[in-house]
C-alpha cells in the first residue's frame, strides 16, 4: 500500500468536527483563574495614573497587574527575542508607563471567573498624557529608510544591488509603463482567538515552578524559549503544548502578549491562569503591513522587457524593523539586465507587522503582475505570451542560480487550456453578460520552497503500532495527515497502525510552522527517522544467525504490509510486530535529525510557481465585482495528498479574492487606531462570494528540494490571485484600479 | 459586561411594570444585538427582562386586509411565513438580505427595530461618541466614516454631532410599506407610524427612536397594500452576504400598463432612519416606468445629501441604486448581485 499521493482524509478530521480536538483555551485544568486584558485607548504617550481599586475591591478578583506592580522579568532585550524576532527591541507587555501603540495591553485583571475578570477590567481607569503620533505611512514616505539587518534577514534577503542602469534603459525603451499601488494593513484574524492556559505545577527546591502551557502558537519551542528566557526558568520547567491551532496564517509565528501575561500572572499568583484575547484585541498585534509600491517597466516593441524598477516602502513599528521580501520576486520572475529593486521601511506608532500568508509575496506580486498586464496592453501582446517571452531560467537575485525545478510554463499552458483563455477578446469592455461587464485576467505566482533543520522520533510499540512525533504544528494545512502518510509508506504499514503527534516541547525539536516549509522540513525528518528505525528493525530481525535476514543489507529489503521482506524473494518476510518481540518486550525507538545539504541544495534556487486565471463580472453602474470563476495551476513538486493540497490552494485562492476585493484594516489616523476591529466590519469572503474555483497540479519532479520531492503549498495559492483579479477588472472595465481592496467606491470613482 | 439581574415575566403588563420600576433594565429578545453591546460595555443594563415568554410570536391577518407581525416572531419565521411571502414579498426579500441565517433565527422583529448603529466609534468605548456618551464628541465626523450617513445628519455642534446610520434592512422595507408599530406602556396602548418611529439625531443623538420610558413594542402592522407585483430590495455592500448595507433601496410600485400609479421608495444605509420622501415618490405618479423618469426621483430623494469624505461616494451610489432598484421592480428581473 502506498499512501503518498493519495487523497487520504484528514486523520484528525473526526476529532475536529466532534469537538474532541482541544485548543489552547479549552484545556481545563483544576483551580483555573482567568485573566482579562485592558487595552490602551491612547496611541502614543504615557500613562499618568492607573486606578485599579474598584476592580480589586470586587470579591473574587485576585490581582490587577499593571506596569506599576508587575513582577520583575528579564532585563535584556535579548531575553525577549523569540525565534522570529526581527532586528530591534521586542515589545514588553506592562513594561513601563509608555504607550507605543493603540490597543497596547496596559493591565491584566485576574479573577476566579472569566466573567468577573471581564467586568473588573471595565472598572480599571487610566489617565494618559498624549504625545504627537505618526501612523500614516503615505504622509511619511519621504522618511523611509533602509531596514536594519539581523538574523531574520537570512530567511528574508534584502533586495539585490541594482544591476545595469534601469533609468537609462527605461529612457531607451520602446514602450514603458508606470504604476503606484497602495496596500492597506490586514489582520490575520484566524477563527481561534489567541489564548494561553498555564497550569501551575509543583515547584523545585529553589521555588521555581514547573509550568505546562497550552498556547496558541505555530511553534511550541518558540513559546518555550520565550517564556524560559523572560521568566528565568530552566527549559525543563516549561512544557508548551499546542496540538491544534484554529488557524494561524502567520499570526502564531511569534508569541503574543497573552502568553507573557498568563505566565507572569501564574508565576506571581502561584495559580493556573488562562488569558484569552477578544476579537477586538486580535487587532492589537502583528498584521500585514501597509505598503506603497512603485513599478516601472520598459520593453522593446517585440515584447522583451529591457528595464525594471520596483520600489516598496512599508510601515514597521518604532521598536522593530519587520521586513518582508516584496520586490525580489520581480527579479526572480523577470531576468532583466537593467533592474533596480528597492525596499525601505518607515517606523510608525503601531505594533510590529508580522508574517501573514505569503508575506511580501502577495504584495509584490500584485504590483509586478499588474504592471506586466499593463505592459502587455501597451505592446498589444497577450499577457501569457509576454510572460513566456520573458521567462526566467535562473534567479539573478540569488547570484544566477538555476531553479531546482520550475514548471511554470506548464502552469501557463494547462491553466490557460482549462480556463479557455484562447477565447479571450483582449479588448477591454468587449465581453458582456446581461448588464455586467465580463473580464478575464491572469497572473503568475511565485513562492519559496525552503527547508530547515528538524528532528523526529519514531517508536514501534510491542503491539506493532508506529508512533512518530516532532514538535511541529498543524495550523490546518494537513500536517498530521501527510506525516502519517509518509511514516506509513516508509515502513510499509497500514495507515491505521500509524499515529503522528506534534505540538509539544517534550517531542523532538522542529521549527515553527511557517513559510510553506513544513512538508520539506518535517516531512524529511519523518522519512529519515522511519528509515533509521527500519534499519534498527532490520538489525534486530537479522540478529539470529538462522534468520533469513542475517546477512541482508538495507538495500536488499523492503517494508510492505506490516512486514519486512527480502526484495529478491518477497515470500521471505517477517511481521514487524514479531521483530519488536525480539527486543525483550520493549518497543524499538529512534530519533533522527534531518537537514538540507547546503552543498547540493545551496546551488539552486528553490521555488513554487503558479498561474492564476480569473473571470470577474463587474456591474459598472453599481461598482460591484464578483469573481465568477478562477483556475490556478500550481507547480509545487510532488503532491503528497491531492485532497489537502487542493484545500490549501483553494484556501489561498479564497484569500486572494479577499485581499483583492474586501480585506482592509482601517486606521483612523486622528487616533492611530484600527476602527473596523471586528468580523462584522473587517470583511473576509462568505460562501456567497465564492463561486467556481479550480486547481491544477502540474507535474513537477524535483530531487533537490528534499528527499520527498515535495514543495510546500501553504502560500502559493494566494500569491497570483490579487493581480489576476485586478487584471480581470481592467479587462472588464478598461479602468486600472491600483490600490487594494477593489471596493465599490474604487470601481466607481 | 456588568453584573445584571434577570427575570422572565409571563405577561406584557408585568414586563412593563418591571421596566417602569427599574428604568435601567432592558428587554431582551433574541439578544443578537444587546448581548454584543453588553460585552463591549456599551449597554450596561441593571436587569435583563427576558420577554421571550410573552405571547407575541404570532403572525395574524387583520380585518382590513393587513397583517400583524408579532414583536417576538423571529426574522426567519417572518421572512418565510407564507402570508408574508405571498403578500409582502418585499419584506421577505429584505429580511433575507440581512445578517445570516443563524442571526435571523434568533433575531426578533421587535429587536430588529431597536438594533443600534454599527458606527465604529459608537462600538469602541475608547473613542468619543455623542450617541454613546452625550457631549463627548463625534469620532466619525473627521474620522473613518465610510459607512456613515449622508442625509439628515447633525453636524453643526460638536457636542451633538452624529452622522450614524440605522443599520436595519427590515426597517427599510417597513418604511416603504408604511407599517405601523404597536406599542404598549404604562399609559396603555398606542400606535406609531414607521416614519415616526425612528428619529434623526438632531440635538439628542443618544435617542434612536421615539419610544417612551416603560414602553414595549408588541407588534408591527402591515397595511393591506403589499406592492406584491412590483417590488425590489437592492442592497449594496462590501460582500455578497452578511454585511450591512452601504446603500440599500426598498421599492414598491403599482403600475397600470407601464404607467406608475403608486410608488414607495425607502433608502437604508444613508441616514439615522430609513429615508423616505413622499415628494420624490409623487414625481413618479402618472409617469412612465422608465429609467429616464427614475433619475429625477433619485435626485429628489438625495436632495441635501452631504458627504463627509470617506462616505461621499454614497450620494451618487444611492442615486444609481434607486434607478436600478426601480428598473428591476418594473421588470421583476433581478439580476443584480446582492
Ligand atoms: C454580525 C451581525 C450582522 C448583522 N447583519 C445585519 C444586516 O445585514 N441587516 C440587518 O438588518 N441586521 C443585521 N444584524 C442585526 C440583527 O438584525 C439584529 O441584531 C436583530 O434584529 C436584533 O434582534 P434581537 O431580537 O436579537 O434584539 P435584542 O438584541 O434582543 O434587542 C435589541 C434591543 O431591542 C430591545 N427590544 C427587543 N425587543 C423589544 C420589544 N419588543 N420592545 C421594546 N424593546 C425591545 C432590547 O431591549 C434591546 O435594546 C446583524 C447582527 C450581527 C450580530
Ligand atoms: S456618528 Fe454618531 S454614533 Fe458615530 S461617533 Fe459620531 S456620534 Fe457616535
Amino acid at each position: 500500500m502506498t499512501y503518498i499521493g493519495q487523497p487520504v482524509k484528514r486523520v484528525e478530521g473526526a476529532d475536529k468536527v466532534t469537538g474532541k480536538a482541544k485548543y489552547a483555551a479549552e484545556f481545563n485544568v483544576p483551580d483555573l483563574t482567568y485573566g482579562y486584558v485592558v487595552s490602551s485607548a491612547l496611541v502614543k504617550g504615557k500613562i499618568t495614573s492607573i486606578d485599579t481599586s474598584e476592580a480589586l475591591a470586587l470579591p473574587g478578583v485576585l490581582e490587577v497587574f499593571t506596569h506599576e506592580n508587575r513582577p520583575k522579568t528579564a532585563w535584556f532585550d535579548m531575553n525577549y527575542k523569540d525565534m522570529d524576532a526581527p532586528p530591534g527591541s521586542p515589545f514588553r507587555p506592562l513594561h513601563d508607563e509608555k504607550i507605543k501603540y493603540s490597543g497596547q495591553p496596559i493591565a491584566l485583571v485576574v479573577a476566579e471567573t472569566f466573567e468577573l475578570a471581564r467586568y473588573a477590567a471595565s472598572l480599571v481607569k487610566a489617565t494618559y498624557e498624549q504625545e504627537a503620533h505618526e501612523t500614516d505611512l503615505e504622509a511619511h514616505l519621504a522618511e523611509a529608510r533602509d531596514p536594519a539587518v539581523g538574523v531574520a534577514s537570512l530567511l528574508k534577503p534584502p533586495p539585490p544591488k541594482p544591476r545595469g542602469n534601469a533609468d537609462m534603459a527605461m529612457m531607451a525603451a520602446d514602450v514603458s509603463i508606470k504604476a503606484r499601488h497602495v496596500h492597506g494593513p490586514q489582520h490575520h484574524n484566524p477563527m481561534e482567538m489567541f489564548a494561553t492556559t498555564v497550569e501551575y505545577g509543583k515547584e523545585d527546591k529553589d521555588g521555581k515552578p514547573y509550568l505546562t502551557i497550552y498556547d496558541k502558537t505555530q511553534g511550541a519551542y518558540n513559546s518555550q524559549l520565550y517564556v524560559a528566557q523572560i521568566f528565568d526558568l530552566p527549559f525543563s520547567h516549561v512544557r508548551v503544548i499546542s496540538p491544534y491551532v484554529g488557524g494561524g496564517f502567520g499570526s502564531g509565528l511569534r508569541p503574543q502578549y497573552q502568553l507573557f501575561l498568563a505566565v507572569m500572572a501564574s508565576k506571581a499568583l502561584k495559580r493556573s491562569v488562562r488569558v484569552t484575547l477578544t476579537r477586538q484585541q486580535m487587532f492589537t498585534f502583528g498584521h500585514r503591513p501597509n505598503t506603497v509600491q512603485e513599478v516601472e517597466l520598459g520593453a522593446s516593441s517585440d515584447g522583451t522587457i529591457t528595464a525594471i524598477k520596483h520600489d516598496a516602502k512599508a510601515a514597521t513599528s518604532q521598536f522593530e524593523d519587520y521586513t518582508e521580501v516584496v520586490v525580489n520576486w520581480t527579479g526572480m520572475l523577470y531576468d532583466v539586465p537593467d533592474t533596480t529593486l528597492t525596499y525601505k521601511l518607515k517606523p510608525l506608532d503601531i505594533y510590529s507587522p508580522l508574517d501573514m500568508r505569503a508575506p511580501g509575496g502577495v504584495t509584490g506580486d500584485h504590483a509586478i503582475e499588474t504592471a506586466i498586464d499593463a505592459l502587455a496592453y501597451e505592446l498589444g501582446m497577450d499577457p501569457v505570451e509576454l510572460r513566456l517571452k520573458n521567462y526566467s531560467e535562473k534567479n539573478w537575485t540569488e547570484g544566477d542560480k538555476p531553479y531546482s525545478s520550475k514548471e511554470l510554463r506548464a502552469c501557463f499552458y494547462q491553466g490557460a487550456e482549462r480556463f479557455g483563455w484562447k477565447e479571450r477578446n483582449p479588448e477591454p469592455r468587449s465581453m458582456k453578460r446581461g448588464h455586467n461587464l465580463v473580464g478575464w485576467g491572469m497572473a503568475t505566482g511565485i513562492w519559496d520552497a525552503g527547508r530547515l533543520f528538524a528532528r523526529a522520533e519514531a517508536i514501534l510499540t510491542v503491539n506493532g503500532k508506529l508512533r512518530v512525533s516532532s514538535a511541529t504544528a498543524d495550523i490546518g494545512t494537513g500536517t498530521y495527515t501527510i506525516m502519517t502518510q509518509i511514516a506509513a509508506d516508509t515502513l510499509g504499514m497500514p495507515i491505521e497502525d500509524v499515529i503522528f503527534k506534534l505540538g509539544d516541547t517534550e517531542m523532538p525539536l522542529a521549527p515553527f510552522q511557517g513559510g510553506s516549509m513544513t512538508i520539506s522540513t518535517v516531512g524529511s525528518a519523518v522519512k529519515q527517522v522511519c528509515e533509521d528505525l527500519g534499519k534498527k528493525l532490520l538489525k534486530l530481525a537479522g540478529k539470529d544467525a538462522k534468520s533469513p535476514f542475517y546477512d541482508a543489507n538495507w538495500k536488499d529489503v523492503t517494508f510492505f504490509d506490516g512486514e519486512l521482506r527480502l526484495k529478491k524473494d518477497p515470500h521471505v518476510s517477517m511481521k514487524l510486530v514479531d521483530i519488536v518481540a525480539l527486543n525483550g518486550g520493549r518497543a524499538v525507538s529512534e530519533t533522527s535529525t534531518s537537514m538540507p545539504n547546503p552543498l547540493v541544495s545551496g546551488k539552486y534556487s528553490k521555488h513554487t510557481h503558479s498561474a492564476a486565471f480569473v473571470e470577474v463580472e463587474v456591474d459598472e453602474d453599481l461598482g460591484t465585482v464578483t469573481v465568477k470563476r478562477a483556475v490556478t495551476a500550481v507547480a509545487g513538486g510532488r503532491i503528497m495528498n491531492p485532497r489537502t493540497a487542493r484545500s490549501q490552494i483553494i484556501g489561498g485562492m479564497v484569500w486572494g479574492i479577499s485581499s483583492a476585493l474586501q480585506e482592509d484594516s482601517k486606521m483612523d489616523h486622528n487616533y492611530g487606531r484600527f476602527m473596523n476591529h471586528n468580523l462584522a466590519e473587517y470583511h473576509v469572503p462568505v460562501c456567497a462570494d465564492i463561486h467556481d474555483l479550480d486547481v491544477i497540479f502540474v507535474e513537477e519532479h524535483d530531487d533537490i528540494v528534499n528527499p520527498l520531492g515535495a514543495k510546500g503549498l501553504g502560500e502559493i495559492g494566494i500569491v497570483g490571485m490579487p493581480a489576476a483579479i485586478a487584471n480581470a477588472v481592467f479587462h472588464a472595465t478598461g479602468k486600472r484600479i491600483y490600490d487594494l481592496p477593489i471596493t465599490i467606491d474604487r470601481v466607481l470613482y | 459586561m456588568n453584573p445584571f439581574a434577570y427575570s422572565r415575566p409571563d405577561s406584557i403588563d408585568s414586563a412593563i411594570d418591571e421596566l417602569v420600576t427599574e428604568p435601567a433594565a432592558k428587554f431582551i429578545g433574541g439578544g443578537t444585538n444587546l448581548i454584543d453591546l453588553m460585552k463591549e460595555n456599551i449597554e450596561k443594563p441593571s436587569r435583563l427582562i427576558d420577554i421571550n415568554r410573552l405571547p407575541l410570536t404570532d403572525i395574524v391577518e387583520l380585518p382590513d386586509g393587513g397583517l400583524r407581525l408579532g414583536a417576538l416572531a423571529t426574522n426567519a419565521d417572518t421572512a418565510y411565513n407564507p402570508l408574508v411571502k405571498e403578500r409582502y414579498p418585499l419584506l421577505s426579500q429584505t429580511i433575507l438580505a440581512g445578517a445570516s441565517p443563524q442571526l435571523r433565527n434568533m433575531a426578533t422583529n421587535g429587536g430588529n427595530l431597536f438594533q443600534r448603529t454599527r458606527c465604529y466609534y459608537f462600538y469602541d468605548t475608547s473613542m468619543p461618541c455623542n450617541k454613546r456618551k452625550p457631549g463627548s464628541g463625534c469620532g466619525a465626523l473627521n474620522g473613518y466614516n465610510r459607512i456613515h450617513a449622508i442625509l439628515g445628519t447633525s453636524d453643526s455642534n460638536p457636542l451633538t454631532t452624529c452622522i450614524a446610520t440605522h443599520p436595519s434592512d427590515m426597517c427599510v422595507a417597513l418604511a416603504a410599506l408604511e407599517a405601523v408599530v404597536r406599542v404598549e406602556g404604562p399609559n396603555g396602548e398606542r400606535t406609531v407610524a414607521m416614519a415616526d418611529f425612528h428619529r434623526l439625531p438632531g440635538n439628542e443623538p443618544q435617542y434612536d427612536n421615539t419610544l417612551q420610558p416603560g414602553e414595549i413594542v408588541t407588534a408591527i402592522d402591515l397595511p393591506a397594500n403589499g406592492f406584491a407585483q412590483h417590488y425590489n430590495y437592492l442592497k449594496l455592500r462590501d460582500r455578497a452576504s452578511y454585511a450591512f448595507a452601504l446603500v440599500s433601496v426598498a421599492a414598491g410600485l403599482e403600475l397600470e400598463g407601464n404607467t406608475v400609479t403608486n410608488a414607495r421608495i425607502a433608502l437604508g444605509g444613508v441616514a439615522h432612519k430609513p429615508w423616505r420622501k413622499t415628494e420624490a415618490e409623487e414625481l413618479l405618479v402618472g409617469k412612465e416606468a422608465v429609467a429616464a423618469n427614475f433619475r429625477p426621483v433619485a435626485e429628489k430623494l438625495l436632495e441635501g445629501a452631504k458627504g463627509y469624505g470617506h462616505n461621499t461616494f454614497k450620494i451618487d451610489l444611492a442615486k444609481r441604486a434607486i434607478v436600478r432598484a426601480l428598473t428591476e421592480a418594473v421588470t421583476m428581473q433581478k439580476a443584480t448581485p446582492q
